[in-house]
């Protein structure tokens, strides 16, 4: 099949299952991105979800890297498109007539029902992306550093962690070869 | 429905908030882009209450939260789904392409810059280092996140066993993540559904 339309076919079916949110359809994306379709291997989907860390808005805007790395610029623009859009019919859809249900006990149920399953897939998320990150000590006490800032200290933007242990990484794993290709 | 370009007719509650009709687009478009712009480390939600709610008085709480609601109960991020809601709210299609555009915009703009530049350093050693930093603190925080969420919406027992077949399902039975959607979800929704005697809509099993 045409790389474009892979790349819209495949942002658009994560679009759609992206229920909960980006982390929880980080597993997915990782499944089709590197083991199905071999767009990008382990390290380069770790690098580029990084690079989606540090960038305002949208966190899954990464995609777009993505798209670019398989296609180039019209590449990036279709996995924009493929992964946005679709879900953002179906809401706008919704909204539109999420009132005739206002009072329905089901919304209660759907509400109650897919918080615990969005909980366990963005618990998935946050393991499909040590896979690839947690590489050594010092990995870890990264992560293990910006779970108890971003836990505790409240009042730091959490940006700033991430941020953070990019310039620890810089400082004390360059000399390494860490996540060298 | 038809997909007219006309914007859903303001819902009316007992408070008498009326969502404004006249509010210009380029207002909606420059809303969104300095949400976009400013939105750092994942918790969107409160830039877009603190814009939407107290500084641009477009929504009251309660038509917040109703937006909210959608924007996690289907599927998309909570981010790009509000936009398009509240723009739609505002100014029909128009507005919800327009505040789309908005809140994606200059986050799409960096993260294809530094794309770029990382495609062409992707073998420099600094550029690893950092990355590798970067994608162990992401870890850190998509843990802290996610415990946090889990903490406000824990509901005993019965979520902690949703919880742990969905991460088993996922992370290491590798099972695709539709599946888990269509198995998991209905039944997890069948477990909390509407009791007969369930008189306080809380969706609670009555004792």
């Amino acid at each position: 099949m045409n790389q474009n339309l892979s790349v819209l076919a495949v942002f658009s079916l994560l679009s759609v299952l992206a229920v909960g949110g980006g982390a929880a359809v980080l597993p997915e994306t990782k499944e089709l991105v590197v083991n199905q379709y071999h767009w990008l291997n382990d390290d380069q989907f770790r690098d580029i979800y990084g690079l989606g860390q540090v960038v305002p808005g949208p966190n899954m805007l990464m995609v777009m890297v993505i798209g670019y790395h398989v296609t180039g610029f019209l590449g990036a623009l279709l996995a924009y498109l493929g992964f946005f859009v679709p879900a953002g019919i179906l809401s706008w859809g919704a909204s539109r007539v999420w009132d005739h249900f206002e009072g329905s006990p089901w919304r209660v149920s759907l509400q109650k029902g897919m918080a615990p399953l969005v909980i366990g897939l963005m618990a998935a998320g946050a393991i499909a992306i040590a896979r690839t990150a947690i590489e050594g000590e010092l990995t870890v006490a990264i992560a293990v550093g910006t779970f108890i800032g971003v836990s505790f200290i409240r009042r730091v933007n959490p940006a700033f962690f991430v941020l953070g242990g990019g310039l620890i990484g810089l400082i004390l794993l360059s000399g390494t070869g860490a996540g060298m290709p | 429905m038809s997909a007219s370009a006309e914007p859903a007719p303001p819902a009316d509650d007992s408070t008498g908030y009326v969502i404004p009709r006249d509010v210009p687009l380029w207002d909606i478009f420059l809303t969104f882009l300095v949400i976009g712009a400013t939105s750092f480390g994942g918790g969107v939600v409160a830039y877009l209450r603190a814009g939407l709610v107290i500084r641009k008085k477009w929504l009251d709480e309660e038509h917040f939260m109703s937006a909210l609601e959608i924007s996690q109960a289907l599927p998309g991020l909570n981010a790009t789904n509000m936009a398009i809601i509240v723009g739609d709210r505002l100014r029909g299609i128009a507005g919800a392409v327009i505040a789309f555009l908005g809140i994606t915009l200059p986050g799409a703009a960096l993260v294809m810059l530094l794309g770029v530049l990382y495609a062409s350093n992707a073998s420099n050693p600094y550029v690893n280092a950092a990355l590798v930093g970067v994608g162990s603190a992401a870890v850190g925080m998509l843990a802290a996140v996610t415990m946090q969420i889990g903490r406000k919406q824990f509901g005993g027992l019965i979520d902690a066993a949703i919880i742990v077949v969905t991460v088993t399902m996922v992370s290491f039975l590798h099972i695709s993540l539709i599946w888990v959607l269509v198995t998991v979800g209905p039944a997890a929704v069948f477990i909390y559904r509407p009791r007969k005697n369930d008189t306080d809509g809380t969706g609670e099993p009555a004792a």
